[in-house]
């Protein structure tokens, strides 16, 4: 069977151990993680937990009923139309090229977040792919540091 | 009303109508033991190992299908209850264990006993709770028991620290139980129910395929109209033993590795499988490719994770076994035709002919199969039967003759040595009326025989028959087969006296060498109503048979074994 890769997002009750269920059935049944953001859903005891993994549909589906099995998950949304953004950080040097990274950032749905004396931060908000067009195309500024956040997605 | 939350876990207990737990004190759990010390509501059983009082409180709710409930002290407590939890788990059984912490404020400093309950259980409870607010304490209870009794049930672990059972609150212990996130399906979708029923109309070699979920489900019942409506032979999965009764004649027999001729081969050659409660196991489908490649799948099961997720199903029915019996049945009244199947019955008639279940009886030693037939000819429906696991396990499932279900009680998906003598101590308890036999191993039944203290203390004559070979014989087994015979460290021909054992724990003793001695040794055990060690020598080289290789096809059978 094909390898497919997926968003999945779980809306789960927003307690202490619920993302150790989350990440423990993972690693006890040996199911790939290639990213996973947590943040509480406002208004509400709910959390949302976006996940991206891969595998195949047998891999994928079983996937989606054991995260509902979970006596904590209210349910769990496999995104087939949606939107799907990743944020990156990156820090350069301070150096003459900061309008062209400005530019590079603007491209990407993004911006100079912060600047000091020696160095600027930039970030960009966009597609996983594009970030990495992102992280390539700023390769040439000499960044310091790259941070990378998880995928979060949201369905149209 | 106020009390302490020691004194809230037994109101919860006895509001849930809990009559007996089983277990094991120490510093965190202190205050509930104290509690329990001034109630009389229930009674509680001192096993002389937490993983036997889980086993025991298992025992008790495979026997009886209520809730069994099991209490531990925090740490090494709680880790030796682990296994009990893995093995409850994995067979679906409904438990509710409570574990004392350390208190709240040393979680996470490595307190003395403190270890992480919730996160070593996790993978093995259905749902584990620690609770960290004494107003909680009331609600967590009563989920604890509901998750573990509905849906596809399991234990449920409840960790409590010390502070929390010593302070005071309000116990008004909630009738109902809301749980959002939580809502099992039982009714089974009409769409699929009819077009299963319309597969079934239109097949011509249809097998029921039973698996534990009719047992835990009570749909044994439902399950025997079905098939005496329509005629459709079935298969038992080691797990559901029992369901169709022994004397039924649509039912083949067992399924799976050492699953005889007949039943094996019917799957194999079916065109339409209908499995009720049953998981797909690899003990049961051998290679997976090659496993009912013929049929269209029905695959009823109240546990959506189980559909689909070894073999691909053609009607999938999330649903309780009984509510969609219900629904299918009157849909077959009238429109099912069994002569339509007669030829496919014919041709497993013969298949049970040729290979018939079988064993070669001796007057020289004693074979294993021929105790647990001569059990079943003397205690028949009027026994519960345990077991360990390993080649005692395999025999008693497949020549005790089983009538209803809840009489074999064995850990089938762990397969937990030292599960059977505790699991008789808590099947005995559960259903006193019973005559309770352990058929076990030599080296079974050193895993927990610390519990004949705690039988011969409660008076729970529980008899345990040790079909000994001198091996881990299941595993010596495997030697044989697979491994040119090198028997690295399965001669157990060291063996300590059974029968002084059983006796210096205030128990029985039997030393069994001959066919009389076992007839007049059952008769005296079943006298004597105490506790009882049955030390049976049998045949040492005796291997179970038929067997599927492990990773074969189901029709690959081995079926004699050719000493070269
Ligand atoms: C706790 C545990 N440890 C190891 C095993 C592996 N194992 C399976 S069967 C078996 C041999 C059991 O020997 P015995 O109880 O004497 O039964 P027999 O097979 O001889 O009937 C072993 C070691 C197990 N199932 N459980």
């Amino acid at each position: 069977m094909q390898e497919v890769r997926r968003v999945i997002s779980a809306i789960v009750m927003n307690e202490s151990s619920v993302l150790a269920r989350v990440s423990g059935l993972f690693a006890g049944r040996g199911y790939n993680i290639e990213s996973l953001t947590v943040a509480p859903i406002p208004n509400s005891d709910l959390s949302r937990i976006t996940i991206v993994t891969k595998g195949n549909q047998r891999i994928i589906e079983q996937i989606i009923k054991q995260l509902n099995k979970l006596i904590s998950t209210l349910k769990v949304i496999e995104h087939e139309e949606m939107v799907e953004k990743e944020m990156v950080l990156i820090k350069f040097p301070a150096s003459e090229h900061l309008g062209d990274i400005q530019a590079l950032c603007h491209t990407y749905n993004g911006g100079i977040v912060n600047a000091g004396e020696n160095m600027i931060i930039a970030m960009a908000a966009d597609e996983s792919k594009r970030i990495e067009h992102f992280i390539e195309a700023s390769q040439r500024y000499n960044p310091l540091e790259i941070v990378r956040g998880g995928i979060v997605a949201i369905e149209r | 009303m106020k009390m302490s939350g020691a004194q809230m876990v037994c109101e919860a207990l006895i509001a849930e109508g809990v009559t007996t737990v089983f277990g094991y004190p120490g510093g965190a759990i202190m205050n509930v033991y104290d509690a329990i010390y001034k109630q009389n509501g229930f009674e509680h059983i001192l096993n002389r190992h937490e993983q036997a009082a889980v086993h025991a409180a298992d025992g008790y709710a495979r026997a009886t299908g209520k809730v069994g409930v099991a209490m531990v002290t925090s740490g090494p407590g709680f880790t030796n209850a682990v296994t009990g939890l893995a093995t409850a788990y994995m067979d679906s059984i409904p438990l509710v264990v409570i574990s004392g912490q350390v208190p709240l404020s040393l979680i996470g400093t490595d307190g003395f006993q403190e270890v992480d309950a919730v996160g070593i259980s996790r993978p093995c409870t259905k749902h584990n709770y620690l609770v960290d607010s004494i107003e909680d304490l009331p609600r967590i209870l009563k989920e604890a028991f509901y998750i573990a009794n509905s849906g596809r049930p399991g234990p449920v672990l409840v960790d409590i620290p010390k502070d929390i059972t010593a302070e005071y609150g309000i116990f008004n212990y909630p009738s109902e139980v809301n749980i959002p996130t939580y809502r099992p399906s039982y009714k089974g979708n009409d769409r699929q129910i009819k077009k299963a029923v319309e597969a079934m109309l239109e097949a011509k070699k249809p097998l029921l395929y039973l698996g534990g979920g009719v047992v835990l489900g009570n749909a044994s019942d439902l399950v025997r109209e079905f098939t005496k409506l329509t005629q459709i032979p079935a298969v038992e999965t080691l797990m559901a033993r029992g369901v169709m009764g022994n004397e039924n004649p649509l039912l083949l027999g067992m399924i799976g590795m050492h699953g005889n001729y007949s039943s094996n081969m019917a799957m194999s050659e079916a065109d339409l499988i209908i499995s009720l409660g049953a998981r797909f196991d690899d003990r049961v489908t051998g290679k997976l490719s090659e496993f009912a490649k013929y049929a269209q799948i029905i695959h009823v099961d109240i546990d959506p994770a189980n559909i689909g997720k070894l073999v691909d199903v053609d009607f999938p029915i999330v649903g309780d076994v009984s509510e969609v019996l219900h629904k299918m049945i009157p849909l077959l009244v009238g429109t099912v035709n069994p002569d339509r199947y007669q030829a496919w019955r014919e041709i497993l008639a013969r298949y049970n002919e040729l290979h018939p279940l079988s064993y070669n009886d001796s007057d020289e030693v004693i074979k294993p199969q021929w105790v647990i037939e001569r059990i079943g000819k003397t205690l028949g429906e009027n026994a519960i039967i345990t077991s360990d696991v390993g080649q005692h396990q395999m025999w008693a499932a497949q020549f005790y003759p089983f009538d209803r279900p809840r009489q074999w009680i064995n850990s089938g998906g762990l397969g937990t040595m030292g599960f059977g003598f505790p699991a008789a101590l808590g099947a005995k308890r559960g259903i006193p009326e019973k005559t309770v036999i352990n058929i076990t191993g030599d080296g079974s039944i050193l895993m927990n025989m610390q519990e004949l203290v705690t039988a011969a203390e409660y008076k729970i004559p529980v008899i345990n028959v040790i079909l000994n070979n001198q091996f881990l014989g299941m595993v010596r087994q495997w030697q044989t087969f697979f491994y040119e015979k090198r028997y690295s460290e399965t001669d157990l021909s060291f063996q300590p006296n059974f029968k002084a054992l059983a006796e210096a724990c205030g128990g029985i003793g039997y030393d069994v060498t001959t066919k009389k001695e076992f007839d007049d040794a059952l008769k005296d055990a079943i006298k004597q109503d105490k506790v009882c060690f049955m030390n049976v020598a049998v045949n040492r080289f005796e291997n179970v048979l038929p067997m599927v290789p492990a990773g074969g096809a189901l029709y690959n059978m081995l079926l004699e074994h050719k000493d070269k």
